[in-house]
């Protein structure tokens, strides 16, 4: 226990760090704009390689954080025997009420996926009658299982936090794409606060992968169709095996993020040479058009693929046909309102002032439209596996309703209601606070999305927001600032040359 | 008392919204403007009030919603309860996931159909009733833009009228 406070304090510490490099940077940043352009970019490259290696200490910390804590964990476990039976009654209590409100089917279902997420050889193969017979002996393997839990607890926390804001990048990608692709003539005035907030893919993409190549060795049991002791006794799995191992999933992980940086960086380069390109030269703006379109469809694949991987296979028993639209829905949303704070932000700090509030206004009714989208599958999803009530479709949201019922209907105040009411008026589409504080909602309830995604699979009832799920959440805002800020400084914020611009500039609605 | 208008003619939009500029700046007094198409910009130029039939549609909305809510539970509930796929069939919230298309295309139909029907109260249409254009050309490729006359001279009017690039002036006696 006071190894695991002490870990937790670590945590602390580590995450204000973070915050104050944020703010630090914010204040930094915020001086160099008053000074001429070439001399911000001077001062920053002076200021990049400190500001990096604060960064990657600050994630060295955390790496040892979340990894003295599962030794600590550990530890606290064989060390107190006291608390070990406590958590042992409360388990088995909290076990004996869901099996009896619960359908006797739904019970054993309920056991089934516990037994999953536990890494407890138990297999399928008992019935009703022995899971409650077997209550006793249940005694350790709960034990066991509650610990394997909260060793998962900071790595599932860390994954949330390195998805979530990996997801904004790659959700402001394909509105990027969208933009060119769609030639749109409103947009392109905000297209380097667009490519900034993509730099993140990179770095992004590469903890999580990290996280997955982690996983992939056995160093903690986020995806349980890894451990070759829980597929042995699993025929489901053993079934999906040809799709779901560790070397094939490495490789189709290596796809994704190789096929979205690799277009990044090309429609960012050519993006680039554009503004240097002679008036009436449009090769690097067709280029990206070709290229944008390409994207995407290589995007809704492999996004869609993706979303199976990183989040669904964390369930290896359930399926949903519309996952990876559910997931994309989350991801285009928070992107957008991620474009929507940095350009307020970057305005309000007087750096964009070709952007009008028709610009955020149309940002704004992104927002609004793509919340009801996410809703709309959010409800289809639920509503049909509900209705149908198939036991095996069902448990996932038995799990998420008994056991995370707040943050799981919470999810729809904050996804969907609240967006839909705040942002409904025309008027208020305008007021740039209101699209601020509306943002900022929208963020937090995308974070609690992928929150109920992830962690009933890895950590099942045992979550509350701890200090690792808060200190993840602030060190990656931290990094995820910090490499967004430091690339807008790197070309100057309009982009010149792109066809469009003139139209862009006197956008009125 | 005899009222005097006068009617203009243009046959272009873009000197239509010019028109209606000066005639505003002119201190004349617009009574109505018929165009064979919507012009974007005109209710601006003519300064008229914003339109509140978002506020109208809004409160439709809720309307129909409480409507839903109502009329699902009286009938799946309360008069009748049904048995459908096991679903808990005496209790309304537990239900209510199986309610929510019902929810929202209410929703939906009370906003619109009542926003349409409030349209055609407001703009004073109803089945049979007669067209009020004064001119047929305002169907087909003319801009009329009806002016009141009674306190003004009507020479200077007409001058400054031609002035703003009218094609065709008439002053019209009621």
């Amino acid at each position: 226990m006071i190894v695991g406070a002490i870990g937790l304090i670590y945590g602390f510490i580590a995450a204000p760090e973070t915050v104050e490099e944020v703010k630090e940077m914010m204040a930094s940043h915020g001086e160099h704009g008053e000074e001429a352009t070439d001399h911000a970019e001077k001062v920053n490259v002076e200021q990049l390689p400190g500001g990096n290696n604060a960064a990657l200490h600050t994630d060295e910390e955390n790496h040892t954080n979340s990894d003295s804590m599962n030794t600590e964990a550990n530890q606290t476990a064989t060390a107190s025997d006291s608390t070990e039976t406590e958590t042992n009654h409360d388990a088995s209590a909290s076990e004996e009420d869901t099996t009896a409100t619960a359908t006797h089917a739904q019970g054993n279902m309920a056991h089934e996926d516990h037994e999953e997420g536990a890494a407890a050889v138990h297999g399928e193969d008992h019935d009703g009658g022995e899971a409650h017979g077997a209550e006793a002996e249940h005694g350790d393997e709960h034990y066991e299982h509650i610990l394997q839990q909260l060793q998962n607890k900071p790595w599932a926390a860390l994954y949330v936090a390195a998805f979530f804001f990996f997801m904004i990048s790659l959700g402001v990608m394909a509105f990027y794409a969208v933009q060119y692709a769609a030639q749109a003539g409103w947009s392109p005035v905000l297209f380097r606060v667009m490519e900034a907030i993509t730099a993140y893919l990179l770095p992004g993409g590469l903890i999580v992968f990290l996280l997955l190549v982690l996983s992939g060795l056995q160093l903690n049991h986020l995806f349980i169709w890894m451990d070759p002791d829980i597929v042995a006794h699993d025929e489901i799995i053993q079934n999906k095996t040809a799709f779901l191992n560790v070397p094939f999933f490495l490789i189709r992980a290596a796809i994704y993020l190789g096929g979205w940086c690799f277009f990044r960086y090309l429609m960012v380069k050519n993006s680039r040479k554009l503004d240097n390109a002679d008036v009436d030269d449009l090769y690097y703006f067709k280029k990206n058009f070709k290229l944008a379109a390409g994207f995407l469809v290589f995007f809704i694949v492999t996004e869609s693929m993706m979303s199976w991987d990183w989040i669904m296979s964390l369930d290896p028993h359930w399926f949903s046909t519309l996952f990876g639209w559910f997931v994309f829905a989350s991801l285009f949303v928070s992107g957008i309102t991620t474009i929507a704070i940095i350009s307020i932000y970057l305005k309000s700090r007087g750096y964009l002032e070709f952007v009008n509030d028709s610009h955020i206004h149309d940002l704004a009714k992104f927002m609004f439209g793509m919340s009801i989208f996410w809703t709309y599958l959010w409800f289809s999803q639920f509503m049909l596996i509900w209705y149908s009530n198939i036991p095996e479709e069902v448990v996932y949201f038995i799990q998420r309703i008994e056991d995370y019922q707040l943050p799981f209907f919470g999810m729809l105040a904050t996804n969907f209601l609240l967006p839909v009411l705040l942002l409904m008026n025309s008027d208020y589409k305008r007021v740039n606070w209101f699209v601020i504080m509306t943002g900022l909602i929208l963020l937090f309830g995308h974070y609690i999305n992928i929150y109920v995604l992830v962690m009933p699979a890895t950590v099942g009832e045992s979550w509350f927001i701890g200090i690792p799920e808060i200190s993840a959440l602030l060190f990656f805002t931290g990094l995820f600032v910090f490499i967004v800020f430091s690339a807008l400084t790197k070309a100057p914020l309009l982009v010149s040359r792109n066809p469009f611009i003139e139209e862009s500039k006197h956008y009125h609605y | 008392m005899a009222s005097k208008v006068i009617h203009a003619l243009y046959n272009d939009d873009d000197l239509l919204l010019q028109a209606v500029k000066q005639i505003r700046e002119g201190r004349y007094h617009i009574g109505e403007i018929y165009t064979p198409f919507p012009v974007h910009g005109l209710d601006k130029a003519m300064g008229l009030a914003t339109t509140r039939i978002a506020i109208a549609s809004f409160m439709y909305g809720i309307v129909g919603l409480g409507v839903a809510v109502a009329m699902m539970n009286f009938i799946m509930i309360e008069d009748w309860p049904q048995d459908i796929g096991g679903k808990p069939s005496f209790s309304y919230i537990q239900n209510m996931p199986a309610f929510v298309p019902i929810m929202f295309e209410l929703t939906v139909f009370f906003a619109a159909h009542l926003m349409v029907i409030t349209f055609y109260m407001r703009s004073k249409l109803w089945p049979f009733k007669k067209a009020e254009n004064p001119d047929l050309r305002t169907t087909d490729d003319m801009f009329l833009v009806e002016i009141d006359a009674s306190h003004h001279d009507v020479n200077d009017l007409t001058n400054f009228l031609y002035d703003t690039g009218a094609a065709e002036i008439n002053l019209i006696e009621k």
